[in-house]
């Protein structure tokens, strides 16, 4: 049973990332009308920005937490900026290849100064240890990141569901023109949007640097399965993409303890499965 | 919306004719290779790839379906044939055919799940269907998982041709390609292509008038994906190995790279795109994570500045159809 309960909670740790990750691309997708493809390489930014500001700042993984998603946050709002903006009104598919080819410039870039091999990043002093909880051992780490990961992901959906800022943002979702008529600016909201979406992927990057070792592509299979998920669970609604994430991060855990051959596939397996039953994603309205 | 391909011309004589004419000078100049001394490795290899970028243009810049997983019927199609041929031992024609048929099957199956979503998912679709191919093929015994398969006979075509001749390779390769060419050309100017243009161009509309989109959608899937498994079947006889880089999602971006360089939706684009990446890799290989970086670059200025790609350039200036 150990064992199991290990496999769950690993399960749910990937759950955070997939959560964070895909909650990002619905928002970034809601406002841009763009699948960034890019998000891998820049959740990889966000665990080597901690790595740097560790190794040659000395500034420790609580500042991390909060200056890496900012920093990456406003180089993705310069891309958006400087690239992203000329696409609207242009097919998504174009969205779609030039952050691929965003991603594969970031990626080569750091292999090329860091190779493919990993490099260790130390939990911080507080996190250290685990507590027995009498049916398992859990490290206080990975305890944190789910419920860190989680507050984050509520936060994100209380800013877009609850407040004036995020009612903003649905309204431009829906109809640009109409907002911007209101006097809202909506351009830069739409760089803000992208600013958020990938801060919530750097941040996702940080938690991930003590747990996976900081790698140049740790990031790009990973979004292959984030895009899974995202088909799955539709881009529809935020507490939708949530939701997904977690559950199918534990039911990779789950896969990984019945049956270790499948826990690479079980996600893309599930996303035949969802497509054949429900085309249209579990909350997701038509495409 | 802009579609991808927003100034395709109409199909007349003039443009059938500057079709046919640029498809004479294109066969023969690829004919005289051998006989000028350019390393037949290269070109063979091209040639392959220029097959793939094609049946992935049919999809894309006719069905206006962008695959992101074009990869795995290369890489399907590559593994069952050189299987076929090693371990079988089948002569080289039973190879190809049954290593495209495998693509062919592969493509019915992916085909009929992928095409219940549009634009953008479709295209996540086929990239999360590749990497769990990805993940079987790396878990199978039979790929020999990292290593692949390796030293395939090459074997006499039909018993007559001796496909270890560099010279008789590169004439079935050629041979193969503008077979597969002419298989493509043919059906964009069809009426199967015709309807194809009108769902690319207004979905919803062409529904109204009463063709059943989805069918005419799954079948081009299924040609392109069998014609990409036919690409991969020669290149077993070309690289005579099959490994999982052929089955990896960046071989996947390179055939679309490949297709967007040389002109989404021409006829003759993703022949020059194969050739301009394929001799990119060849003369940067020495630079190890550069290329990638180039290529990521290549990406972002063809979408950003060059989005007819180099053919559709070239052919909106001359004002002809290429």
């Amino acid at each position: 049973m150990q064992a199991l309960y290990a496999q769950l909670l690993v399960g749910l740790i990937n759950g955070s990332f997939y959560a964070l990750l895909s909650l990002g691309l619905a928002v970034i997708f809601g406002m841009l009308n763009i699948i960034n493809f890019a998000h891998g390489a820049l959740y990889m930014m966000g665990a080597f920005c901690a790595y740097f500001l560790l190794n040659i700042a000395g500034i420790n993984y609580w500042w991390a937490l909060l200056i890496a998603p900012i920093v990456v946050g406003i180089f993705g709002m310069i891309l958006e900026r400087t690239m992203l903006q000329w696409l609207s009104g242009l097919d998504h598919v174009y969205g779609l290849l030039l952050t691929f080819g965003i991603a594969l410039i970031i990626q080569g870039i750091f292999q090329n100064y860091f190779g493919s091999s990993g490099l260790p990043y130390q939990i911080p002093d507080a996190l250290r240890g685990g507590i027995n909880l009498g049916f398992m051992f859990l490290p206080i780490y990975r305890g944190w990141v789910v419920v860190f990961s989680l507050v984050i992901c509520l936060a994100t959906w209380f800013l877009i569901e609850k407040t004036q800022l995020g009612a903003y943002l649905r309204a431009a979702t829906e109809n640009p023109t109409l907002v911007r008529a209101f006097g809202i600016n909506v351009p830069r909201m739409i760089t803000l949007t992208y600013g958020l979406g990938v801060g919530l992927a750097a941040l996702a990057g940080v938690l991930s640097a003590p747990i996976n070792q900081v790698r140049p592509l740790m990031g790009a299979d990973l979004i292959i399965v984030v895009f899974a998920v995202v088909v799955i669970g539709g881009m529809g609604s935020i507490m939708g993409s949530i939701i997904t994430g977690f559950a199918l991060g534990v039911i990779e855990g789950l896969t990984k303890y019945f049956y270790p051959e499948a826990s690479n596939t079980v996600v893309f397996v599930l996303m035949v499965l969802v497509l054949l039953v429900k085309p249209t994603g579990l909350t997701g309205r038509a495409a | 919306m802009s579609a991808l391909t927003d100034d395709t011309l109409p199909v007349t004589p003039r443009a059938m004719r500057d079709e046919m004419v640029a498809f004479a000078v294109m066969a023969v100049l690829l004919a005289i290779v051998p006989l000028t001394g350019i390393y037949p490795f290269f070109v063979m290899q091209a040639l392959c790839f220029a097959l793939l970028a094609c049946a992935f243009n049919l999809l894309v810049g006719y069905g206006g379906l962008l695959s992101f997983g074009h990869a795995m019927f290369l890489g399907t199609a590559g593994y069952v044939s050189a299987h076929a041929l090693k371990v079988w031992a089948l002569p080289p024609e039973l190879g190809i055919i049954i290593g495209t048929a495998a693509a062919c099957g592969l493509a019915v199956i992916t085909g009929y799940i992928s095409i219940r979503r549009q634009g953008i998912y479709f295209s996540m679709i086929t990239l999360a269907l590749s990497q769990l191919l990805y993940f079987i093929y790396l878990q199978a015994p039979f790929t020999h998982g990292e290593d692949g398969i390796q030293g395939i006979p090459q074997g006499f075509l039909f018993g007559v041709f001796n496909l270890a001749k560099p010279t008789v390779l590169y004439y079935v390769v050629l041979a193969g390609f503008l077979g597969g060419f002419l298989l493509i050309y043919r059906t964009i100017n069809s009426p199967f292509g015709e309807v194809l243009k009108s769902i690319r161009e207004n979905e919803p509309r062409a529904i109204s008038l009463g063709y059943k989109t989805d069918q005419y959608k799954l079948l081009a899937f299924i040609l392109s994906g069998t014609l990409a498994g036919f690409a991969g079947s020669l290149k077993v006889f070309v690289a005579q190995n099959a490994s999982l880089t052929d089955v990896h999602w960046s071989m996947s971006g390179e055939i679309v790279l490949m297709t967007l360089v040389g002109g989404l939706g021409t006829i003759f684009g993703p022949v020059v795109g194969a050739f301009i990446i394929i001799a990119m890799q060849q003369y940067l290989a020495g630079y190890g994570q550069w290329v990638t970086v180039i290529q990521g670059v290549i990406f972002v200025a063809c979408v950003l500045t060059f989005r007819r790609g180099i053919i559709g350039e070239v052919a909106r200036l001359l004002r002809r159809s290429l």
